[in-house]
């Protein structure tokens, strides 16, 4: 493959202008976050001749937008897509289809509960959902009890809370974070109620109303922008599975394939990366990928994460936004990591701001565990 | 078996068709690859395995062992709110393929299921023409 390492930087970050509980389309959610993005590039609509998203088809977005794209990419494997788009993007653009692409996301998560009506010819609507294998909580819950089979109860139940608990501090410092101002005790996350034993509701991701959008160029253009260029620098991608009950492993995710392929091009190991962003739709999700991803190894996160270490002030930054468990969770929480990534090392985030990051890991996980999406961003 | 069942059902597809017309009939139906011997879930005319043409429908036995489950609190969709609590359950049958299910139980807790647990194979008649496989404690 050829090396195309730091010929593309994301110039422009921005969520829609708000994010929780908004009631607006998921266009218009789209929309907003497009234009504030294209604000934070010091770019306009008129620049930009790439147009991605998931979820819905670029015909509508674009039409929505007012876009005629010559490159259009509507890969959609679930949160992690928008992870992926990064990388494509950076084909797109090295391959000389277009030079600025403008991907966006926009779901009324909250506001808007129905979903799309499931395709009765694919697998999840004749051997899952008659079962009551519906929704996230529910499927990932049964790879948590695995796990916890495999490792031990407390001890994962543990790791869990740690998790919740930590991110729930970043979030108490971030002033766009849903759960801002709401502290949470490791008491407050034991006697929180039930969703699907064994997670209880502080295990799950909020479910909010968000736009989110970036913008990526190449690295020449992007250095004559207002922001400071955040670089990819490596990228991984693929899936193992569909549905649950197909998955090959419930401990480990593909993250073990996406991650070491990112880390590999971006000539990294796991001692460089300054910040982690790690997709959160649960408590569980991020103990198996840290595992997947090599940060431990397997049945070893619950120690990883011990003691607060990923929480402000701990040794490992991690979800530094507050996460999809305590920041927003619209459905495809993957655009937000990126957000986050982008103005940590930018160094714009303020009280929460670590300490000079100059790369970041950026990991979605999309579907029942499904797919995932790594990448490494970095600045000078 | 009323038209009052309120929860999803399934459409049965060309290539699902033997499966669940011998669910209606009480008995559970694999495919299986003559390519490699490995029998698997869900129903293919091509194998995932091997990606072979030469592939067969097997009886199973209806045996299975616990291979891990989630106790629902919150009901996921209008039709499970009577349900609640219940267990969605992954079971791993005797054949080798694990497939998804509920356990059937009254008060399910985590004490009365252990991963590993001996199981068999149940038929609830949810329609005329449709029975889902669901396991209970053998
Ligand atoms: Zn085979």
């Amino acid at each position: 493959m050829a090396d195309l390492r730091r010929t593309v930087a994301i110039v422009g970050v921005a969520e829609s202008d708000e994010i929780g509980r908004v009631e607006k389309s998921n266009l218009q959610l789209h929309a907003e976050a497009a234009y504030n993005a294209l604000e934070d590039a010091g770019l306009t609509m008129k620049d930009v001749n790439g147009l991605m998203t998931a979820g819905t088809s670029t015909i509508n977005l674009g039409e929505y937008l007012g876009v005629q794209p010559m490159f259009t990419d509507t890969t959609a494997v679930g949160g992690s897509s928008f992870i992926i788009h990064i990388a494509h993007a950076m084909a797109a653009i090295n391959a000389g289809y277009c030079d600025t692409i403008l991907v966006t996301h926009g779901e009324a998560g909250r506001s808007a509960r129905s979903r799309p009506g499931a395709n009765a010819s694919d697998p999840g609507p004749q051997y899952e959902i008659p079962y009551g294998f519906i929704g996230a909580p529910i499927n990932y819950a049964m790879a948590a009890r695995r796990y916890m089979h495999i490792y031990g109860d407390d001890y994962t139940r543990q790791g869990m809370a740690e998790v919740a608990v930590a991110t729930r501090k970043w979030a108490n410092l971030n002033p766009k974070a849903y759960m801002q101002g709401q502290e949470m005790s490791f008491d407050d996350y034991h006697d929180s109620r039930w969703i699907s034993w064994p997670f209880h509701l502080f295990d799950c991701c909020l479910v909010t109303d968000a736009g989110g959008a970036y913008v990526v160029t190449t690295a020449e253009r992007a250095r004559n922008l207002p922001k400071k260029p955040v670089y990819v620098l490596g990228a991984g991608e693929g899936h193992d599975h569909g549905i649950l009950s197909q998955m090959p492993d419930l401990t480990r995710t593909w993250a073990r394939n996406s991650g070491p392929a990112a880390m590999k091009m971006a000539g990294v190991t796991h001692n460089d990366i300054d910040l982690a962003m790690i997709y959160d739709s649960f408590t569980y999700t991020v103990l198996a990928t840290l595992e997947s991803l090599g940060f431990c190894g397997p049945g070893e996160a619950p120690d990883f994460v011990k003691d607060q270490r990923t929480a402000p002030g701990g040794n490992f930054a991690m979800n530094t936004s507050g996460g999809g468990l305590s920041y927003t969770h619209s459905g495809m929480y993957g655009m937000f990591l990126v957000l986050e990534a982008v103005r940590q090392l930018r160094g714009e985030t303020g009280e929460r701001q670590i300490d000079n990051p100059k790369l970041s890991l950026v990991h979605g996980t999309g579907g029942s565990l499904s797919s995932t999406g790594t990448v490494i961003l970095g600045v000078d | 078996m009323t038209s009052d069942y309120k929860k999803p059902i399934p459409v049965p597809q060309f290539e699902s068709d033997h499966y669940w017309q011998k669910a209606k009939e009480k008995e559970l139906w694999l495919r299986k690859c003559n390519a490699c011997s490995k029998v698997y879930f869900y129903p293919r005319d091509i194998s995932p395995c091997c990606f072979s043409r030469d592939t067969t429908w097997v009886q199973a036995s209806g045996k299975a062992t616990l291979f891990t489950y989630g106790i629902v609190q919150r009901a996921p969709h209008p039709g499970f709110v009577p349900d609640v609590p219940f267990v969605t359950a992954m079971v791993e049958l005797e054949e080798g393929p694990i497939m998804a299910t509920n356990i059937v139980m009254d008060d399910p807790t985590p004490e009365k299921l252990q991963v590993g647990m001996a199981l068999e194979v149940v038929f609830e008649d949810i329609t005329d023409t449709i029975a889902l496989p669901k396991f209970k404690p053998a």
